[in-house]
């Protein structure tokens, strides 16, 4: 079953086979849309929990880290929920649409890029924000140079956040409604296919999935190296 | 500080270009008038949409986007007012559905029926008999039994035979160790069946287009008892506004037209029939 998924996973990618292309583009679009809404919203958040000195910040640090075992099906459910008709969203008219796959996908990463990037930011040599505050620079440009000091932890976040939303099925299922040629993506094909008994093709698509993963991760290495190897 | 804005180009052009597609595409597909149907698993999997709903949509332009599930969560949907049409079939619950003004205008389009399957061996000595019988036999010999469990068509219509032979499966979990729920679609609940030598109880489509890939047999058919009917219902607009009754009408039409109904008839896995069109034949 294995070598058979391997032998159907090489002639789907080769032929351009639309039933295995249409899911990886629907992923890909979908994943790496939440993942920058995610990034957007979540570096600047995790810059500030893990720089800042507030009261609560410890409370804020464990309620992320909690959210970081966030179950898919739960944020579907909720997002589910809220879009139905019945719902108090119902009238955006936006269930079972790559939209609202984004949407669960941005609640899902926005704590592993938010966690990530504190983490990072707070164990970074202190020095480095004191000498920047030191030479008259205001506090969003401290925190700016930090981040760049940092750059290598932070885009390993949102990696980590792209990783989570591309490999996850819950939310996609519930709120996407694997529809073919519209919100089928890989995971929800790789379910669907195994629900029909087409266990090579699922097996094929999970190779796929996996090939994807490895090609934006070494796009993501590559760019680090170079970037690197010139500051 | 060079290198830093560098790589913020970097990451907002990777992240950007597909999202720009993505916009694109959506204002297309927002453009298309739609019609959202919820069907059922055992339907979807045997392939049968596919190759009845692209005439449609080529024809009146109207995309068809499906939502295959159990027909429980399908009538659900459809009273939250998530889907515009159902293509299910639990008749009962169907008809629960229009009386509650949910659904319009349930129309008959085809039938199959279900079938009874376990071990080749047949340890409960269920074979030859009637749906009822075979049931109690199964039950009287502890034998292992797998249902869906999940409130589809296929699930209630299990329900009714035990219940027929007077027996409450779910009843004492205890006592009842042999009969398992799976919570899954029907093919994985068939597997399942299949690795663990148990009986299972499923439409005969599903069957036939797995039956090569797994070692249990027929044990019952032919029970009248086993008539499994699929309709077609569209949601009614006195109870949501916003469904799509033009479209869905337009698509209960060609499920019910001569040309249509022939390709239900002549829609074949390994050169066997799986459903019966139920408007030019009368049973």
């Amino acid at each position: 079953m294995i070598l058979e998924g391997i032998r159907e996973a090489i002639r789907l990618l080769t032929s351009f086979d639309p039933e295995a292309w249409g899911p990886v583009g629907v992923s890909v679009t979908v994943a790496l849309s939440s993942t920058l809404i995610a990034s957007l919203l979540a570096l600047p958040f995790g810059l500030l929990v893990g720089l800042g000195r507030f009261r609560g910040k410890r409370a804020l640090v464990i309620v992320l880290n909690t959210l970081l075992a966030l179950p898919t099906v739960l944020v579907g459910l909720v997002i589910y929920a809220l879009l139905t008709r019945r719902g108090p969203l119902g009238s955006w008219d936006m269930l079972y649409t790559p939209a609202a796959m984004v949407v669960g996908q941005v609640i899902l990463a926005f704590p592993i890029v938010a966690a990530f990037c504190a983490a990072a930011v707070e164990r970074s040599d202190p020095r480095v924000r004191q000498t920047v505050l030191g030479l008259g620079a205001g506090r969003l440009r401290a925190a700016l140079v930090v981040a760049a000091e940092n750059r290598a932890a932070l885009v390993a976040a949102v990696a980590a956040g792209f990783g989570r939303v591309f490999a996850e099925v819950g939310i996609s299922m519930m709120v996407g409604g694997n529809i073919h040629g519209y919100t089928r993506n890989i995971t929800t094909g790789i379910a669907f296919e195994t629900g029909k008994g087409e266990f090579a093709l699922g097996v094929a698509l999970g190779i796929v999935l996996l090939t994807v993963a490895l090609a934006v991760n070494l796009a993501v290495g590559f760019w680090q190296s170079r970037a690197g190897s010139q500051s | 500080m060079n290198t830093c804005s560098n790589s913020i180009l970097f990451v907002a052009v990777l992240f950007l270009l597909p999202a720009c597609c993505k916009n694109d595409s959506t204002k297309c597909t927002c453009a298309e008038r739609v019609l959202r149907l919820s069907s059922t698993t055992s339907v979807d999997n045997t392939g049968l949409l596919d190759v009845i709903i692209p005439p449609f949509e080529k024809r009146t332009g109207i995309k068809v986007h499906v939502l295959a599930v159990g027909t429980g969560k399908a009538i659900k949907l459809a009273e939250n007012g998530d889907v515009d049409a159902i293509f299910v079939h639990d008749r009962l619950a169907e008809e629960a559905f229009v009386a509650a003004g949910y659904g319009l205008h349930r129309m008959q389009v085809m039938h199959n029926n279900f079938v009874v399957t376990g071990p080749a061996d047949d340890p409960a000595g269920a074979r030859g008999h009637d749906a009822v019988t075979a049931f109690s036999k199964i039950a009287a010999a502890k034998a292992v039994f797998i249902s869906r469990g999940d409130d589809s068509g296929t699930n209630k219509a299990e329900l009714r035979l035990w219940k027929a032979a007077g027996i409450d499966p779910k009843g004492d979990q205890a006592k009842n160790a042999w009969y398992l729920e799976s919570g899954q679609g029907q093919r994985m609940t068939l597997n399942m069946a299949d690795e663990k030598k148990a009986y299972c109880f499923l439409d005969r489509a599903t069957f036939m287009s797995a039956e090569d890939q797994v070692s249990s047999k027929i044990i019952v058919e032919g029970d009248k008892r086993l008539y499994n009917p699929y309709s077609f219902t569209a949601v009614n607009q006195a109870k949501h506004p916003q469904a799509r009754y033009l479209e869905a009408m337009a698509f209960g039409a060609w499920l019910t037209s001569a040309e249509c109904q022939k390709m239900i008839a002549e829609f074949k896995i390994k050169g066997r029939q799986l459903f019966y069109p139920d408007v030019f034949e009368k049973k």
